[in-house]
């Protein structure tokens, strides 16, 4: 059961809502011990648990909406949110400022942040960024080739920063541009 | 300041900079951007920032699991071990 808060968190990051996370990742551990005969000793336990939660949300879950899921994000500069701050600047004012403001995100602001993702960027960056997969682990838990990997990571991951700066400038912790 | 604007090396390590995070770069290719870094503080910042951000990501989107759902599941693991009545 030591997987269970880091299931429990993507499936909260998946769903959105407790009610369905918390079936979500019961329905997981039922079809684990149930498929257990099935799982390779030595290989990654906690990405065959992925695996089965992403599949079970894909399809259980996800079908319950109808609308449509947004595909396309819009085109966003690398390192959008580090260049927003300030970083790269020829005269830049201090080492740490930029990082300081990451410090003054709240968990409800990198929450959000993530939840407003589009479905497949949305997965892409909750299993690289917040659980530490590696590509390849991510192709197979979402059976996708890696390059479709690395691309949805590219693309969710300049997106998580701009909605971050958003934030950001809504609160008032950065100005609109870096003075 | 763009990407377009700055010298190649540091386009081609900001171009890099996930791959090298991420830990997907062959050890040649992270030798070369660890050198590339040594040598270039603006580099060397923005993969900082980078690396900071991904660790403020991961420790603020945790979530607590209540305690009822570890109960529930404890509860179903020890029905279905115990086979149908």
């Amino acid at each position: 059961m030591e997987h269970m808060p880091s299931l429990y968190s993507a499936a909260m990051r998946m769903t959105r809502n407790p009610a369905d996370a918390e079936d979500l990742v019961q329905e997981t551990y039922l079809k684990a011990y149930r498929a257990f005969e099935s799982f390779q000793e030595g290989t990654n336990l906690k990405a065959w648990l992925y695996r089965i939660l992403t599949n079970t949300f894909i399809n259980s879950y996800r079908s319950r909406k109808r609308r449509p899921e947004q595909t396309e994000l819009d085109d966003v500069e690398d390192l959008y949110l580090y260049r927003r701050l300030g970083g790269l600047e020829a005269a830049a004012a201090s080492r740490s400022a930029e990082e300081e403001v990451l410090d003054h995100f709240t968990e409800g602001d990198v929450k959000a942040a993530i939840e407003a993702l589009p479905e497949q960027f949305r997965m892409a960056v909750l299993l690289a960024d917040v659980e530490g997969f590696s590509y390849k682990e991510i192709a197979e838990i979402l059976e996708i080739p890696i390059g479709t990997v690395m691309s949805r990571l590219h693309r969710g991951r300049k997106a998580l920063q701009k909605a971050l700066f958003e934030f950001g400038v809504e609160r008032g912790l950065v100005g609109d541009r870096a003075e | 300041m763009q990407s377009d604007d700055l010298p190649l090396d540091c386009q081609e390590a900001i171009h890099t900079l996930y791959h090298y995070l991420d830990g997907e770069l062959t050890e040649y290719r992270r030798v070369e951007i660890r050198h590339h870094l040594d040598d270039c503080m603006p580099c060397l910042e923005a993969f900082d920032f980078e690396a900071e951000l991904r660790i403020v990501i991961a420790r603020k989107c945790r979530d607590e699991v209540p305690e009822s759902l570890r109960e529930r599941i404890h509860k179903a693991l020890s029905q279905e071990l115990d086979g149908p009545e």
